[in-house]
């Protein structure tokens, strides 16, 4: 009879795996890949299968030059999911080399060169994609519209976009247009109602598709609320931070800025609020902590999308805060059990 | 009966319950097994010291083995039958080592000892049920096995605002508490009726899970039908509502603060196993010698809890339960969250095991292989503690002790509630239990290397002392060779032996001296030690207390040892000056002398050990009554000694002409033991003064004892000058005029380390009375010489004076005696007061000036005395003749 010798505890809540964890935020964001698919066509998808295989290929090849075991950490699904998310940051007809780069650079030197997960100090996805943001900025501003305004009247089929990311698609610009934000960003002085009337990727239709888009994620991050695979800290603080801060330069300005209804319902904010800054391995830790770093990246957000060079600011946004979060967690820790006071800081000693 | 308001604590988990198996069959009441192994260490704190020996013959609750210290504890024997042996043997015991057991082999018959409940347990003093509690070898039955009377005095401390009673069992699996409150509900509101009237606490009450509703509603009708004021909280299932200091924040809203005691915010909590413990040894007369326990888990057909004895081998329970030992891969001692596993099923059930669980590789598989921290925060949400357990887990990994430390690391309870929901699979657990051990190990070496520092402070201090005395030394040797040419006889008749058993008897006496002395330093560590244990015992520094018992025993063994070579060399010396008659018919009656010594000898710690408590609080009445009731007992039990020591020679058969003579010696030897004693009484009440100087009831004392000093030294002048013509007598009283100045000499040299001391300190804190105190230094060590030589002295001057006669001298003897006496007294009252003085010095070096003249002054008053003390001494010494110390 050979006993096992083990120390408590002697359970483990089952079933609840490090590779559940990624495999239930992947599955969250199934409605809002659903709905892109549905308005811009297949591009999300053939982006994410290319994202994948590039992830995982990069994944096993610095795995296995590092001399790990490749399928047991494969199996975390970790590197799946940051080719999902960044699959759904693309542009639906983005060339494969741009995915694939993004994808490379986010695994390779986000993450493996940092030692793997949960050593990265920076949002590997939002790497990738800050990196191909960089580089490419003609592509990667080229967004499907909605087919009600496009000159070619529908979204792209399955073998154009196919052929948009593969090859070249000649008439790619009938599809294409600006997002809303990237829009509303270069509608100059003109004032806000009239850019409204007037500019394309203003209209109804368009700001309906990128509301129904946002509406999906927050679908989904819901479910992993509900599933306790997130907190409501990061997100609840992220949002309300950007509906404030957008909501005070409205309330100045009515004329030139955006509802704050505009700035949550557009681009990558649900998105970004849910599945992007909650990313637990380079965020902040504490649930004081989290709220800190998701109002900061609220406040970048808006600050990028207002008066920076690049229409969103979800990537720089969360970037930037990870920068901060080591910080933000030494002054957020909780209050410990019998301790009169929370400990600040880093001076080690002093106590209370 | 009421329902208390609830509160609620942070984090926490829903493990699956697993209780209901154990609860289909009702309690099981094992057979005997084929031996009981008992471990002596079945609680936190010293071993307990077996009394009985291997064959010996016990009945059922029996005391097997007493505790050992101030934190430890009783053991019984949980069956009649015999001892089989006292060895080591695998134990219940995280780390899996073994340790020493007594194992007995039952008869069967169940017979039991007499059982003596405790009545008039309300009316008797706490101090005495404590006491009796003690020895009925109650501990915490609930988790760590914490001795109750020692958790019971600290909860004392303060006065009590909350009772808790911990029936909330919130670990998975175990039912035994459940079980225990269904089975024995009248027993446990009586258990608790007993303790709520020894802490009288402003509430009490039981705080209880949900998930036991029988349990909740036995409880709630034995508490109406009694009109109780106890109070039923029952908190929501959520684990780890059950530890204490959960349970204390979900019952009360209060936190304990970090590093304290629930009892330092007026709350004691105990288990219900243990108050169900207290009910049976205050109603019944039952010591603690047997548990609930729980067996369960899926390899056993037959889950169920047992009412067990203590020391039963888990193989016997598991048969018991129908174990399918082909299955077993997993044999947890507690529940599956904060038990810890077992190598075989061959260690015995002891007083803190609540739960077995022998469970398969399917109900407790082999932990999942740990993956990277993806600091994903679950193990936040759930710890209980508001730890950030990530953070301490990188640190930990990073081995940064001293973040982890900022982190609050200990602050852990290591509950296990991180571990069991990390999607990772960390062990986080077992990296907080490494990191704290390392913490521990890191802070345990720098104060190693303090106290490697201060010994070779102190080693310097010694060496330079040493050079100084031995300076003063040479200086008078100078002296005396000068005056050797004009006061030769001094020297001369130093040489010339007087009789034969002289001469040996000198060396022998030098020695004697020198392990006197070494007696002395290391009574003074022991002392020390004890002070340090005393004061770590009333912060209730468990890991310090441990440690500093093993040093004091360690020391105590050392005195033993030391005090044993004294009397070998002392006797050696007695049998030299003394005829060989007294001491051969002692030995027919030495057996029931023997055990008289012991008696009193045990009385006597029984004694030291309530006057310490007694220091602690003098206000206590109790004590007091107590402390004199112990000084009867002592003083019974030497005069039964001395009774004894006086019969033997008489009821033997030795020549007649000896044995009047051994009787006086006998009496003799008696009043200064009585002598001696009361010197010793004196010494420590006088340093109780000296602690507490305002106490007139200390200072009535203090008088008192110097008054039965007084009187015992008078006796035994009048017996010495009574003492037949004969020599003997008088040798013994040049013996003790020598023995006087040995120990003005000791004293003297003690008086030179005090100054040494606080030269010492006087030169750390650079206080400008360094001078001062250098001079009082040299004074000191002067007078220490002076007394040295005059302790050559009297060998000489005895022997020079030897035809002198003796009765003529007597009464002048006794007056001198008297004078001696008093000078005496005020003497030893000067150095109370420089004591005093001293100790103020310590305290407040700001006031170091006025405090220093007044030491000064006190120093005079004593030079004074101990001048006249001599010079009367020295009176006395010619008038008296004849040569050597006898004793
Ligand atoms: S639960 Fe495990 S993986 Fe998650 S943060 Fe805590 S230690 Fe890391
Ligand atoms: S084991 Fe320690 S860190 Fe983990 S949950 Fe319990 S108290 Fe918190």
């Amino acid at each position: 009879m050979a006993l096992l010798r083990v120390t408590s505890p002697h359970t483990q809540r089952a079933g609840r795996r490090t590779s559940w964890v990624m495999l239930m935020v992947i599955l969250a964001t199934v409605p809002g890949i659903a709905m892109q698919t549905w308005l811009f066509g297949w591009g999300t998808i053939i982006n994410i299968v290319i994202a994948a295989i590039a992830a995982l290929a990069s994944e096993a090849l610095i795995l296995s030059i590092r001399r790990r075991a490749v399928a047991f950490f494969l199996k975390d699904y970790s590197a799946l999911l940051t080719a999902v998310l960044l699959g759904i940051a693309l542009p639906p007809t983005v060339a494969w080399w741009v995915t694939v780069t993004a994808v490379a650079f986010a695994i390779i030197f986000a993450k493996q060169l940092y030692g793997g997960l949960g050593n990265n100090p920076f949002n590997p996805a939002m790497v990738g994609y800050a990196i191909v943001l960089v580089s490419f900025p003609v592509p990667m501003t080229q967004w499907v519209g909605a087919h009600e305004l496009l000159s070619s009247g529908a979204i792209p089929t399955f073998s154009q976009s196919l052929q948009a990311i593969f090859q070249h698609l000649p008439n790619i610009d009938s599809y294409t247009m600006a997002t809303p934000l990237d829009a509303f960003k270069h509608k100059n002085e003109l004032p806000s109602a009239e850019a409204f009337n007037t500019i394309d990727a203003l209209q109804t239709a368009s700001l309906n598709s990128w509301l129904w888009i946002n509406g999906a994620y927050l679908l989904g991050g819901v479910m992993l609320l509900w599933l306790r695979v997130i907190t409501w800290h990061t997100p609840a603080a992220l949002l309300a931070a950007l509906a404030a801060i957008a909501g005070a330069f409205y309330l100045i300005d009515p004329s030139h800025a955006a509802t704050p209804l505009f700035h949550l319902t557009t681009g990558a904010a649900m998105f970004g609020a849910f599945f992007i800054a909650t990313d637990p391995v380079s965020s902040c830790t504490s649930n004081r902590g989290k709220l800190v770093y998701g109002a900061g990246i609220g406040i970048l957000i808006y600050i990028i999308r207002t008066w920076g060079g690049y229409p969103d600011g979800v990537a720089f946004g969360v970037l930037l805060m990870n920068f901060a979060a080591p910080l933000i967690d030494y002054y957020t820790q909780p209050r410990t059990y019998g301790h009169q006071k929370a400990k600040k800081g880093l001076k080690i000693g002093e106590d209370n | 009966m009421q329902t208390a308001t609830v509160f609620s604590f942070h984090g926490g988990i829903h493990p699956p319950e697993n209780k209901a198996q154990s609860l289909r069959l009702p309690l099981g009441r094992p057979s005997l097994p084929n031996e009981l192994i008992l471990p002596l260490g079945q609680h936190i704190g010293q071993s307990s010291r077996p009394l009985i020996n291997v064959g010996d013959k016990v009945l059922k609750g029996q005391t097997i083995a007493i505790n050992n210290g101030f934190l430890s504890s009783f053991l019984h024997a949980p069956t009649s039958g015999t001892i089989k042996a006292i060895e080591e043997r695998p134990i219940a015991h995280p780390s899996g080592l073994s340790d020493v057991c007594i194992v007995i082999t039952p008869d069967g018959e169940e017979q039991w000892d007499t059982l003596t409940p405790l009545q008039h347990w309300n009316t008797l003093s706490k101090t005495d049920v404590l006491a009796y509690l003690a020895e009925m070898g109650i501990v915490g039955m609930g988790g760590a096995g914490f001795p109750t009377q020692v958790k019971l005095q600290g909860a004392h401390k303060h006065p009590l605002t909350h009772f808790i009673i911990n029936a909330a069992e919130c670990e998975p699996y175990i039912t035994a508490d459940d079980m225990l409150i269904r089975e024995k509900t009248i027993e446990l509101v009586l258990g608790i009726e007993a303790l709520q009237h020894l802490v009288e606490a402003e509430q009490v009450i039981i705080g209880i899970e949900d998930n036991k509703p029988t349990a909740i509603a036995e409880l709630n009708k034995v508490l109406s039908d009694r009109l109780s004021t106890i109070q039923v909280a029952v908190v929501p299932t959520k684990y780890p509502s059950g530890g204490e200091k959960q349970l204390i924040q979900l019952i009360t809203g209060k936190e304990v603060p970090s590093g304290q005691y629930p009892a330092d915010i007026g709350i004691l909590c105990q288990n219900v196993g243990t108050c169900v413990a207290v009910h049976d040894a205050i109603f019944l007369g039952k010591p603690l010698i047997s548990r609930f326990t729980t067996l369960t888990g899926d390899v056993l057909k037959a889950p169920q809890n047992v009412e067990v004895l203590l020391g039963t081998p888990i193989s016997h329970l598991l048969d018991y339960a129908e174990n399918d030992s082909k299955k077993l891969k997993r044999l947890v001692m507690g529940g599956p969250m904060m038990g810890f596993t077992l190598d075989s099923a061959n260690v015995p059930i002891v007083k803190t095991s609540n739960c077995v669980l022998a469970a398969s590789k399917k109900e407790l598989p082999q932990p999942a292989p740990e993956q990277a921290c993806i600091r994903c925060g679950m193990c936040e949400q759930a710890c209980p503690a508001s730890l950030l357990p990530q953070q301490l887990l990188w640190f930990s990994k990073s081995q940064e002790l001293e973040k982890a430390e900022h982190y609050n690391l200990f602050d852990c309870i290591e509950c296990g509630a991180c571990s069991y929901v990390c999607p990772s699979s960390i062990p986080l657990v077992q990296y907080y239990r490494h990191t704290k051990s390392s913490i521990r190990e890191a802070r345990e070496a720098a104060v190693k290397s303090d106290l490697a520092k201060q010994r070779f402070e102190a080693r310097k201090a010694r060496q330079d002392a040493e050079a100084a005395e031995k300076e003063a030394k040479r200086v008078a040797r100078q002296k005396a060779s000068a005056n050797k040419t004009t006061d030769g006889k001094k020297v001369a008749p130093k040489v010339t032996p007087a009789t034969a058993a002289a001469a040996t008897a000198t060396p022998a006496g030098d020695d004697s001296k020198k392990l006197k002395i070494d007696l002395a330093i290391a009574k003074t560590k022991l002392k020390k030690l004890q002070k340090q244990l005393l004061a770590a015992q009333e912060s209730e520094h468990t890991e310090e207390i441990g440690t500093l018992q093993l040093q004091a025993n360690e020391q105590e063994k050392a005195v033993a040892l030391l005090e044993e070579q004294l009397a070998k060399v002392e006797e050696q010396l007695t049998k030299a000056v003394a005829s060989a008659p007294a001491a051969s018919p002692k030995a027919p009656a030495s057996d029931e002398l023997k055990k008289a010594k012991v008696d009193v000898a045990l009385s006597g710690t029984k004694l030291k050990k309530t006057q310490k408590q007694l220091a602690e609080s003098p206000d206590d009445a109790e004590l007091q009554a107590k402390v004199a009731g112990f000084e009867k007992e002592l003083a019974d039990a030497q005069a039964r000694l001395s009774k004894l020591a006086a019969d033997a020679p008489a009821s033997s058969t030795a020549p007649k002409a000896a044995a009047p003579k051994a009787a006086v010696s006998d009496e003799l030897k008696k009043a200064k033991v009585d002598v001696a004693l009361l010197g010793v009484k004196l010494k420590k009440t006088q340093k109780q003064l000296a602690d507490a100087p305002d106490d007139s009831e200390l200072q009535a004392k203090v008088a008192g004892f110097e008054k039965e000093l007084g009187e015992a030294q008078a006796r035994l002048a009048t017996l010495t000058s009574q003492a037949p013509v004969a020599q003997p007598a008088a040798t013994a009283s040049a013996g003790d005029e020598l023995k006087k100045l040995k120990i003005d000499t000791a004293i003297a040299k003690a008086a030179v380390k005090k100054v040494e001391k606080a030269l010492k300190k006087a030169e750390d804190l650079n206080s400008p009375e360094l001078d001062t105190i250098r001079q009082q230094l040299q004074d000191a060590q002067k007078r220490a010489d002076d007394l040295e030589k005059a302790l050559a002295n009297p060998t000489t001057v005895a022997s020079s004076a030897a035809p002198a006669a003796s009765a003529p001298a007597s009464d002048e003897t006794a007056r001198n005696a008297e004078h001696i006496k008093k000078q005496k007294i005020a003497a030893a009252l000067a150095k109370a007061q420089i004591n005093k003085l001293n100790k103020r010095l310590a305290d407040s070096p700001q006031d170091a000036d006025s405090i220093q003249l007044e030491i000064t002054a006190a120093k005079q008053k004593q030079q004074d005395a101990e001048a006249q003390l001599t010079q009367l001494q020295a009176q006395l010494t010619p008038s008296q003749d004849n040569t050597q110390e006898n004793r």
